[in-house]
């Protein structure tokens, strides 16, 4: 790890949309190197004024593809960050960013198993890293995936999601449906609940390393719902969106 | 000593990973692994595990378990103010060189 953290800046490689309200943006980094998947980078913005406006956005990528890196953000009406990156960016633009950060919300193969992992909404972006590198790492680790949408329009990386999975190395996606569900569909469409962590963690066992990721009331009634399950607390790992995301 | 203060927001926490950038500027290491101590409560645990308040003024960090104030950052253009009076230690692992 870098001793110190330094201001970098990025340039816009490719924006991608995974649906009307979330764009995928790879970044080429001069100064690259590898993170751990869950990690962070921090997105600084600067107005010609001086004024500066920052958040955190999740690395969506795998640590394997070297000098870049995705970053997943969902536009939020009111977010001073996420509207210039979704309306005002375009490729070639540059963009100033710090990281990778953080090593609490980390997860890599050589930790072990097995993964539980718990996603509402643009949640999925760091647990997608972590899926994205599994795969990468040729880890058969057994893992399962809870994400929680509003309707099938709503789910970010829903083709790759399903391949990773049909590639039968161990990795199982379980979706759930908040608002309105595929016709004919007969898997969950309700909000996660005590019952459905039961019967997607059961084959885990209590001693799976746990992530959530999501807007923050959905983490909350999650994570206790988890405890309140019996899984192993010390091994349940949180990050929380605020309360700007959708209730999914 | 601070109270615990019934009007905590739950809907605008974040974990202390959302700290993790601020607190690298400060310390020149990774922090939310590190272990602190709570001095409310006694309670142990990874910096990553506190809560995190981020839309004051300043950048608020409470315990997990009994919801008072472990840190508080200002940041101010010439400086950054800490305040560090929740905390009963701090554990700082030593880099492997």
């Amino acid at each position: 790890m870098k001793p110190s953290l330094e201001w970098q800046i990025a340039t816009v490689k490719a924006i991608k949309s995974e649906n009307a309200r979330v764009k995928t943006f790879t970044l080429a980094l001069p100064d690259w190197s590898k993170h751990r998947p869950g990690q962070h980078y921090d997105v600084r913005l600067t107005a010609p004024d001086g004024y500066q406006a920052q958040r955190s956005y999740s690395i969506a990528s795998e640590p394997e593809r070297s000098g870049e890196i995705d970053l997943t953000v969902e536009f939020l009406e009111d977010g001073e960050v996420s509207s210039y990156l979704h309306e005002v960016m375009t490729v070639g633009d540059q963009i100033e960013v710090r990281g990778p950060i953080g090593g609490y919300f980390v997860w890599e193969a050589t930790m072990g198993g097995p993964l539980l992992l718990v996603a509402g909404g643009s949640g999925v972006a760091p647990l997608m890293s972590m899926i994205r590198h599994r795969a990468a790492a040729g880890s058969r680790i057994p893992a399962r995936l809870l994400y929680s949408s509003r309707t099938p329009d709503h789910v970010i990386y829903a083709d790759e999601l399903e391949r990773l999975q049909n590639a039968g190395d161990g990795l199982e996606i379980f979706h759930t449906f908040t608002r309105q569900a595929p016709e004919g569909w007969t898997g969950y469409a309700r909000r996660i609940d005590n019952q459905m962590l039961s019967e997607v963690s059961g084959p885990l066992g209590k001693m799976a390393l746990t992530y959530v990721c999501g807007p923050t009331l959905l983490v909350e009634a999650v994570a206790n719902g988890l405890v309140q399950i019996g899984m192993a607390p010390n091994l349940i790992r949180t990050e929380r969106f605020g309360p700007t995301g959708d209730i999914v | 000593m601070e109270t615990i203060q019934s009007d905590m927001n739950r809907a605008l926490m974040l974990d202390g990973n959302a700290a993790a950038g601020i607190l690298t500027e400060i310390f020149a290491v990774e922090m939310t692994t590190n272990l602190a101590e709570c001095a409310h409560c006694g309670c142990q645990g990874e910096m990553g595990t506190l809560l995190a308040f981020t839309q004051a003024p300043g950048l608020v960090l409470r315990c997990r378990d009994c919801e008072n104030i472990v840190m508080r950052i200002v940041q101010a253009p010439g400086a950054i103010y800490l305040d560090m009076r929740g905390m009963a230690f701090l554990r700082l692992e030593r880099a492997l060189v």
